[in-house]
């Protein structure tokens, strides 16, 4: 079952084109990732997708409702957590989401059924009557979760759930979001850790200055868009070494002090390196940062 | 969202509701003080310069000074609670705890909170105006009970004027600062022109002028005669005015927070 599709959505903010022909599909119980860097058009699409913003162009149908026509009644059916956190300050954990609930009209007593399950899931039931300001960033992060599931809804949005987590809280919150996969939810993501896209999501896109230009699955876009293996050479002889070795890459990209060499064998690199003196490197099966750097450059994008 | 539908008219449901009882959530564990607040700024002057001003004068609009003062005060007292929420806890929560944002991702419309903080303003305003309202009775400055009592109504409308003009300027706010144009050239000033402290007759003509087309001025009309024991004469259109200025300002107030936030 489709959950999600949109079609040649465009959106321009006096004059400047933000979203400029954007399709996605998704299907129930996928988890879908959006990537791109800053200013690609992400947050836009978002707007968009969840009727907060109307498109110039194009057509949004969510869990089969038009958007942004029937918007409010396709979110009763979605959960969202923002990229900034907004749980109520002047609330406990627990009064967040019952004020939260509240706003999809639900009665006290489903909130009171779903409320010990949301506070379990968020890891807070010893946390429930705890006010905002004691808890740590990982916990805020699982409770506006969980705040996104008060209404069980079929599809989430998460826009860089994880950004600002230490290693431990991602992968608890990782662990969160395979549970709510497994559940049967459809998941929407945005991010921009690759290793959390590669990891979590079954499908991606990527988008870049507001079109998609690459989608699949993680596995497919580094087989189609990269060569397999990168060593990384590191320090001040890098570029020198580069300079003369080149041509045992196929291709070689450079970023500051650092050679990335891509090639289906790495044999014949990684013989010259321990040939040469003090070289630092790395050899290394290519992943989907690999990818996304190919696709949308290196250059700062802020 | 396209330019023209910003300019739709507001739609106005009971989902308010959910956004009012939040507001009121927040207030009833701050009650108390909130309270206190509420009512000691207003009585410091009323009683301040009630007896303290009041002893220099002899008759003023046909009673004592204090009692004069007392209707100025309880639209003094409402407009402050109107400006304060709508101003300084209505940009909190559209703009720094992001609270709007997050009610937004919900199956609600941004009308729905705007109607929701209009309300809740309102009844925040209601509840200081009546806190003086209260006073005036417990120290008998009103000359007639029953007739005191339809101050209530005014000031729910002086309330729900007041706020409407506030969420106006919370729309146009880029931070809290800006709040301070608003304070000294409307605020301070209509506060001054409109007949709280002193008959606006004592104004120049010119002044008189300007007072008459200030919404001040028609809640003052309309709460001081009540208090004295008289109906106030051309009710009609003091209520008129202040109907007009709600109206107004609330659809420019949601317009404004449409192209902002649906952007």
């Amino acid at each position: 079952m489709r959950v999600l599709s949109a079609q040649g959505l465009r959106k321009s903010y006096g004059g400047t084109p933000v979203v400029t022909g954007v399709d996605l599909q998704i299907e129930a119980g996928e988890c879908f990732g959006l990537l791109g860097p800053n200013g690609a058009g992400k947050t836009t699409t978002l707007r968009c997708l969840l009727g907060l913003t109307e498109p110039d162009g194009g057509e949004v149908s969510i869990l089969g409702l038009p958007v942004p026509r029937s918007a409010r009644r396709a979110r009763a059916r979605i959960g969202v957590v923002p990229q900034m956190d907004n749980l109520d300050p002047d609330f406990t954990v627990r009064e967040n989401l019952v004020v939260y609930a509240r706003y999809f009209g639900l009665d006290q007593r489903t909130v009171d059924a779903r409320l010990p399950g949301l506070l379990e899931f968020a890891g807070l039931a010893h946390r429930a009557d705890a006010r905002i300001q004691t808890l740590s960033g990982g916990m805020k992060r699982r409770l506006t979760l969980a705040r996104a599931l008060v209404n069980d809804p079929d599809l989430l949005f998460l826009d860089e759930p994880t950004t600002g987590l230490d290693p431990q809280a991602r992968h608890v919150m990782w662990e969160g979001l395979r549970r709510l996969l497994n559940q049967g939810k459809t998941i929407f993501l945005t991010t921009h850790f690759m290793d959390e896209a590669e990891r979590l999501c079954d499908r991606l896109s990527i988008l870049d200055q507001g079109r998609i230009i690459a989608s699949g699955t993680p596995a497919a876009l580094i087989e189609c868009y990269i060569e397999p293996l990168v060593v990384e050479i590191y320090g001040e002889q890098a570029r020198a070494w580069g300079e003369v070795n080149g041509h045992l890459c196929e291709r070689m990209e450079t970023a500051g002090e650092t050679i990335f060499c891509y090639v289906h064998g790495d044999e014949a690199v990684l013989d010259r390196l321990r040939g040469a003196q003090g070289m630092r490197y790395l050899n290394r099966p290519a992943n989907l940062e690999d990818v996304f750097l190919r696709l949308t450059g290196r250059e700062l994008r802020d | 969202m396209r330019r023209r539908s910003h300019f739709r008219l507001p739609l106005v449901t009971l989902r308010f509701v959910p956004v009012w009882r939040r507001n009121f959530l927040v207030w009833r564990k701050l009650a108390v003080p909130s309270v206190l607040g509420n009512l000691a700024d207003p009585m410091l002057y009323l009683f301040g310069l009630g007896y303290g001003l009041g002893s220099l004068l002899h008759k003023v609009g046909g009673g004592s000074y204090i009692v004069f003062l007392a209707g100025g005060m309880i639209c003094y007292s409402t407009l402050n609670s109107a400006t304060f929420e709508t101003l300084y806890s209505g940009f909190s929560r559209m703009h720094v705890q992001r609270t709007w944002d997050a009610i937004l991702n919900a199956p609600m419309a941004l009308d729905d909170i705007v109607l929701g903080e209009l309300a809740w303003s309102a009844a925040k305003s209601l509840l200081s105006g009546f806190a003086i309202l209260l006073v005036i009775w417990v120290f008998h400055l009103d000359r007639s009970w029953p007739m005191s009592v339809l101050v209530i109504p005014a000031v729910l409308l002086i309330g729900l004027c007041f706020s409407a003009m506030g969420l106006v300027v919370t729309a146009l706010s880029p931070s809290y600062d800006f709040f301070m144009y608003y304070f000294t050239l409307a605020v301070t000033p209509m506060v001054l022109l409109s007949g709280v402290f002193y008959p606006v007759t004592q104004l120049p003509p010119l002044f008189q002028h300007l007072a008459a087309i200030l919404p001040l001025t028609h809640a003052v009309f309309l709460v001081r005669p009540l208090l004295m024991g008289q109906w106030p004469t051309q009710a009609a259109c003091h209520v008129g005015v202040l109907v007009g200025y709600a109206a107004v300002s609330y659809y420019a107030a949601l317009v404004l927070f449409r192209r902002r936030l649906l952007q």
